[in-house]
């Protein structure tokens, strides 16, 4: 079994001078590729930083986290930026489209970014039309961000996740802002995205959305405290 | 960071994205832009304005001087001040002072100096037909149409025959031919100066009049003159030189053989050793008596080079500063902006951006700003010879007419044409790009370094 993620012990403090906050305090789990996780745990427990890690947004205080193949722990900061831009794909609870371009245009944004600053060609303009036409967004991709709904903007976050092919696909509470007609779509996509082979780690307050998940790890106190729906 | 991974910046297909980009941020809030731009605007603008205004300030000195000819000296007869007259006179009816004839025939024997041209004028009033007119009296030589610049309408000028003969002939200027005959042909007419009768031989076309050269030279406008030999100025019309005048019901009396010596020499390089000799010689021949002012336009003109750089740099970093101005304003902006986008900063973050990839996107879009604002700024500024003509106009109606700012600098202000020197566009220019390089830099990197987790969790 091949792994997409592999995280080892990892530690996460905040030293705030008079109090050292530790947030995460030695946490161990494997994603294997075509893994769809949802993180559970209640308000404060670490999984907000333990995404943060996998999504090499920070590095650890302690412990080793790989990804792809590199030790992402041990990084500089450009180089994050580059795992960042190749292996993960992100989707935020608010959506975070950037509001002065289009639909297109923010499918696009990622492929600014691709090491080397290749120039966007018309094969990448052509992927991302798929992608779009994918979340259903074929007929939009002219419009704003101000223009679209909740549901909508949250796909147009998806289909930008995907253009970089990504090794994992990170989700912050993403139906966290929608109601319950529009998470079950979105939740369809994510869940068609996971059939075609995608490894999706997803943070989640909702059971009906963990349920769509193949596993559910709980958290507490910086810590893993179980795996399971209903753990006890 | 190693200041020359900024180089990549500058691939053509990558600054074609980044200019997109930039333009699509900055037209979201295209009114903040404007006003953030119009900063630039002004500041560049007035920077060519200031500096077409001291290269027209200096051109138009450089031109008097010029007119008043590179190679000549200016002997000029002045009355001198109450208190350095000869005290042995006492206070007498006559005021004797200024240049003699025997003047003349020292300086012209002055081995630099090819000729010596006397002048002897006075205020009259010329009279034809039922029309009068004041007009100025010029006694002189044929040589005085040359050095003067004057051109011919119609007929000729004076000829030494003319001088030689104490002719009664008369040549006039344009607005003496104007006034005096409206649309008759003056040619062969007869005028009446100081109850004289002269015969009308020839007309001189239109000329600019001469602006006033510090205190020693007098602004003179040529279009009232009358010109006659000076030979019968001196024999016919005003004999020993006295002119009697009539102020306000008392007479007055001045005693002078010539207001006026034009010295020609014979090439620019030896001018100025040349009026030193001049000035000694003078001195010896009026020893104390400050009754002759010598006025070299070379000297002048020198003065004038000077008084352009000191122009250029007072008003040039008047200008520069509000340059400087701008750019702060684009700053202040630009730190505003980096705070309002500080989501979309973590977003671009997540996605891949790095630092370096930040300060590019903040700094092209001070840079399209600046340069932008620079441009139009180019534009205006090109356009400061209108302007300046539409504010003279303003200024010409409203506070200068009858006042007393129509001295020295108003005559400057209404005689002067400001010219773009070219070189102050690129200038100009690239002052604006670096002033959006130099404080767009510094909200650039205050954008790069936002913790990305921070920036995206900002409301
Ligand atoms: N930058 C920081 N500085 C200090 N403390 C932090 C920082 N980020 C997180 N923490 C702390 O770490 C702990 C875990 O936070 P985290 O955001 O991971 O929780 P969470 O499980 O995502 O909670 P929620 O469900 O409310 O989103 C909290 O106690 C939080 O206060
Ligand atoms: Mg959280």
């Amino acid at each position: 079994m091949k792994l997409a993620a592999n995280v080892r012990d990892i530690h996460k403090y905040y030293d705030l001078g008079s109090v050292v906050v530790k947030a995460l305090r030695g946490v161990s789990i494997e994603f294997p590729k075509g893994d769809f996780v949802a993180i559970m745990g209640s308000s404060g427990s670490g999984k907000s930083t333990l995404l943060n890690l996998l999504g090499a947004l920070d590095r650890p205080t302690y412990g080793q986290y790989i990804l792809g193949g590199y030790d992402v722990s041990q990084l500089t900061d450009d180089h994050l930026s580059d795992i960042r831009n190749r292996l993960i794909g992100f989707i935020f609870q608010s959506y975070n489209l950037i509001a002065q371009y289009t639909v297109l245009e923010n499918i696009e944004v990622p492929l600014h970014y691709r090491p080397g600053h290749k120039p966007i060609s018309s094969r990448d303009t052509n992927r991302c039309i798929d992608l779009a036409q994918q979340v259903g967004l074929a007929d939009r991709l002219d419009h704003r961000p101000y223009q679209l709904s909740g549901g909508q903007q949250q796909r147009v976050a998806i289909a930008r996740a995907l253009v970089n092919d990504p090794e994992i696909i990170l989700a912050d509470e993403p139906t966290g802002n929608l109601d319950s007609k529009t998470e079950v779509e979105i939740m369809d996509i994510l869940r068609g995205l996971n059939r075609q082979g995608r490894t999706i780690i997803m943070v989640t307050h909702e059971t009906s959305v963990a349920r769509v998940a193949h596993r559910q790890v709980y958290m507490k106190d910086g810590l893993m405290a179980g795996e399971g729906l209903f753990p006890g | 960071m190693n200041p020359l991974r900024y180089l990549v910046f500058f691939h053509p297909a990558r600054l074609a994205r980044s200019l997109r980009m930039a333009l699509k941020s900055l037209l979201l809030h295209k009114l903040r832009s404007g006003l953030t731009m119009l900063g630039i605007v002004f500041g560049v603008f007035s920077v060519i304005a200031m500096l077409a205004i001291g290269e027209g300030a200096s051109t138009q000195a450089q031109q008097q001087v010029l007119q008043l000819g590179a190679t000549n000296i200016l002997c000029v007869s002045v009355k001198p001040p109450e208190e350095t007259s000869d005290p042995s006179q006492g206070r007498q009816w006559v005021v004797r002072y200024g240049l003699k004839e025997a003047d003349l025939k020292l300086l012209d024997v002055i081995p630099s100096v090819v000729r010596a041209i006397p002048i002897r004028e006075i205020g009259t009033e010329a009279r034809y037909g039922g029309r009068t007119l004041n007009a100025r009296l010029v006694g002189c030589t044929p040589d005085y149409f040359e050095v003067n610049h004057l051109s011919r309408a119609t007929g000729r000028f004076l000829t030494d025959s003319d001088g030689e003969k104490f002719a009664m002939r008369a040549v006039i200027a344009h607005d003496v031919a104007r006034e005096l005959f409206r649309h008759e042909d003056p040619l062969g007419k007869t005028i009446t100066v100081n109850q004289q009768f002269f015969r009308i031989i020839g007309v001189t076309r239109f000329r600019t009049a001469s602006a006033a050269i510090g205190s020693s030279l007098s602004g003179q406008d040529y279009n009232k003159d009358i010109y006659i030999p000076l030979e019968t100025l001196q024999t016919r019309i005003i004999p020993g030189g006295v002119d009697v005048q009539r102020k306000s019901g008392s007479f007055s009396a001045e005693e002078v053989q010539l207001n006026q010596i034009t010295l020609q020499v014979t090439d620019p390089q030896v001018v100025l050793q040349t009026a030193e000799t001049v000035r000694e010689s003078i001195e010896r021949n009026h020893p104390g008596m400050k009754d002759v002012h010598v006025v070299v336009p070379m000297e002048l003109l020198k003065q004038a080079e000077q008084l352009r750089g000191i122009f250029n740099v007072v008003l040039g970093s008047i200008a520069f500063i509000s340059l400087i101005v701008g750019g702060i304003g684009i700053m202040n902006i630009m730190l505003a902006t980096v705070t309002e986008r500080t989501r979309e900063i973590g977003v671009r973050r997540a996605l891949g951006a790095k630092q370096s990839d930040i300060i590019e996107q903040f700094l092209t879009e001070t840079m399209v700003l600046s340069g932008t604002g620079g441009l139009i700024g180019v534009v205006l500024g090109l356009l400061t010879p209108q302007a300046f003509q539409a504010v003279r106009g303003l200024a010409n109606r409203w506070i200068l007419e009858g006042s007393a700012a129509g001295g020295e600098l108003g005559r400057m202000f209404t005689q002067m044409e400001p010219t773009v020197p070219y070189w102050s566009l690129p200038l100009a220019f690239g002052f604006s790009v670096a002033i959006g390089v130099i404080f767009g830099l510094y909200p650039a990197r205050a954008a790069a370094r936002l913790d990305p987790i921070e920036a995206l969790r900002h409301e």
